[in-house]
């Protein structure tokens, strides 16, 4: 049963979506068409599709994690720019006589022997994982020490990462040779992620995505901590007689949280863009909360969900283009469904009765 | 000292919307109900509100018309919570969500447009005059009149939640809805009433800011200060009259940074836009750390459910 309810939601989302169309004088099956089959008719537009849906499964893995253990990280946006920032740094850094401390890679010594070319990427990407990691931990601290509450700390830490971002290529890191725009100067090619299709902007992160569902899928469902952790979102008194750490539970969650959506962040610097600009996220980890729950917490659901939600983003693109639709039409489509996935859990799950309020009789 | 009071005066303005917004929130909070929809319910009412400003060009009828789009939306959010039980955080952040991309796509014909000038606080030669004294005279009487009713409101909710049946009423809903519900009070109806009120409330705010502080329309105009008021109430430790200074700090935080600017300090203008969130964290992070005063006011079942048998 717990997979109709985003069933229905998409189908009612759909039906929203066409109504939609009707009052803005299009017709509404081709624009749903535009949403739900263009983006899917061929390789090319098909590969865009798995390109966008990799980071929203990168970060939304990381997320079921910590709504399973009850702990509301909704700062992934924030995560994934600082992953990008980390990984835009080591790649500027290590990658060439054009980066800001590029010299020193380019020398002898121990930064030219680091920088060695086999271990750019990965460099890159561990970077990214440990920056978004230590963004997350910053919520992590504030909850553990002061008891902070999570959902506000991991926001804010949001719009401070946007203006870290936009500090840096506005400023120390901007391209001395780039008339003046706001970003760096692209990353060297040792450090770029390969495309996994000649043609395509699909790269190998792609396959880390997949490979990253039955890991995940292992760790939830077959492993003692994935059981720690799913006994203290649901049970946290249960999971207290149990001795179950919840400090510890906070800090996995949000870690594991935090080093996936940095992880995506560097893979989109590192993949299509190849360098850092403002614009690095299109909003992906806010999406990931929606592909967390679409996706039933599960990885696998999870997968199809960035998938569908990427299919979205794709279609929204080319509602802009096409039919001259506003680009935020996605987000309505998207908040939507989040609304009726909630309301179709409760209608599925439970009976609505309505009954009159007594008083309990003494 | 004269710019110092100019300096106040210009705080309490830009703090007024977070007034606004966290009495709103309060209110739903007392009743229980955790609202993350803060942020896209001012959204929704800051488009709501410049579009009517812009068609009819009313502030009175701008106002409305925000408080009216944040009932709406927080009416949604209502029945989904208390209507259909689903988890507060998730409805709320649904809210938030729809209301960023629904604002954004409402709104794309009004960016760039232009309104006419914020109503004169005071008119005529009284008015001026009131307007001239010293300290209070830029501190209140120059001042918009949304000021003044956010003042108010202040001292109406304080009265309300702890002066008047109703309150207590309120409260006890907060505190322990199945107690309340036992007494035969309406637990879901009055939450639902908490919730509207709390959305009109944040409606005001957003409309607030488009016509009045802004005054204009782009996207994401709210930047946050949705979430800075659900700050709000729990470094007032849930009571109105601090909710009021609280605001009036971070609308002084907010406007450091073009004051900062304006002086020609040499700090990058983002590193000086993080500020209002860095603070915001730093704060919560203080003022959470103490348990005594958190548990002191906060309502007892606050976000979470309410199953009558």
């Amino acid at each position: 049963m717990s997979i109709a309810s985003p069933l229905i939601a998409l189908l009612l989302t759909a039906l929203l979506a066409a109504v939609l169309f009707v009052a803005l004088g299009k017709d509404p099956w081709r624009g749903l068409s535009v949403f739900f089959i263009e983006p899917l008719s061929g390789w090319r537009p098909a590969s865009e599709v798995l390109l966008k849906a990799t980071p929203l499964a990168l970060c939304a893995l990381g997320l079921s994690l910590c709504y399973r253990s009850n702990i509301w990280n909704v700062g992934a946006e924030g995560q994934f720019l600082l992953g990008a920032i980390a990984a835009g740094g080591m790649a500027l850094w290590i990658g060439g006589p054009h980066g800001a401390l590029g010299s020193l890679a380019a020398g002898d010594g121990v930064f030219a022997t680091l920088a060695g070319r086999p271990l750019q990427l990965p460099l890159v990407l561990l970077a990214g994982v440990a920056g978004g990691a230590a963004w997350a931990a910053i919520t992590a601290l504030l909850r553990d020490r002061c008891n902070a509450n999570e959902i506000l700390v991991s926001l804010m830490l949001v719009y401070v990462a946007q203006q870290l971002l936009g500090y840096l290529v506005f400023g120390p890191w901007k391209d001395p040779a780039g008339f003046n725009f706001p970003q760096t100067s692209t990353f060297a090619a040792s450090t770029w992620l390969p495309p996994l299709m000649a043609g395509t902007r699909l790269h190998w992160g792609f396959v880390l995505a997949l490979l990253a569902v039955p890991l995940f899928w292992f760790v939830l469902f077959r492993s003692w901590r994935g059981f720690q952790l799913d006994v203290s979102g649901q049970a946290p008194a249960a999971a207290r007689y149990a001795g179950f750490s919840a400090r510890r539970a906070l800090w996995t969650a949000l870690l594991v949280s935090g080093g996936m959506a940095g992880l995506a962040g560097a893979m989109e610097v590192a993949g299509p863009l190849r360098q850092l600009t403002p614009h690095v996220s299109t909003g992906y980890g806010f999406t990931a909360i929606i592909v967390v729950f679409v996706g039933r917490l599960h990885p696998v659901g999870i997968l199809l969900a960035a998938i569908l939600l990427s299919m979205m983003l794709i279609g929204g693109e080319y509602a802009q283009s096409r039919l001259g639709l506003p680009g935020a039409l996605t987000g309505v489509f998207q908040g939507s469904m989040l609304f009726m996935l909630l309301a179709c859990d409760t209608l599925i799950h439970s009976r609505v009765r309505w009954q009159r309020a007594r008083p309990v009789s003494s | 000292m004269n710019e110092t009071v100019l300096l106040l005066a210009a705080a309490i303005a830009s703090g007024t919307p977070l007034v606004l917004a966290g009495l709103g929130l309060l209110i739903n909070e007392k009743a229980g109900v955790v609202n993350l929809g803060a942020e896209g319910m001012m959204l929704i009412a800051a488009v709501a509100g410049f579009a009517t400003a812009f068609g009819t060009g009313s502030e009175v009828l701008a106002l409305g018309a925000g408080a009216l789009a944040g009932a709406t939306a927080a009416a949604v959010f209502g029945l989904l919570v208390i209507g259909l039980n689903a988890n507060q955080y998730a409805a709320g952040l649904a809210l938030s969500l729809f209301g960023g991309g629904f604002s954004a796509f409402v709104g794309i014909g009004y960016v760039g447009r232009k309104l006419g000038d914020p109503v004169a606080p005071l008119a005529g030669s009284i008015g001026h005059w009131l307007a001239e004294l010293p300290l209070i005279g830029p501190l209140l009487f120059g001042q918009h009149p949304i000021v003044w009713l956010s003042l108010a409101l202040t001292v109406a909710v304080a009265w309300l939640l702890y002066r008047t049946r109703a309150g207590l009423v309120l409260r006890a809903i907060g505190e322990s809805p199945e107690s309340a519900h036992a007494l035969g009070y309406p637990v879901r109806l009055i939450r639902f009433a908490a919730v509207v009120t709390g959305g009109a409330l944040c409606g005001v705010a957003g409309a607030c800011l488009s016509v009045v502080y802004a005054p204009m329309w782009v996207e994401g105009l709210v930047a946050g200060r949705g979430w800075i008021a659900l700050a709000l109430t729990t470094f007032a430790t849930w009571r109105p009259g601090r909710v009021l200074l609280g605001a009036w700090l971070f609308g002084g935080v907010t406007l450091l940074q073009f004051h900062l600017q304006a002086q020609g300090v040499a700090i990058a203008s983002q590193l000086l836009a993080m500020l209002p969130y860095v603070a915001t964290i730093v704060v919560l992070a203080l003022i959470s750390r103490n348990p005594a005063w958190i548990r002191a006011n906060m309502p007892a079942s606050l976000g979470r459910p309410f199953h009558a048998d």
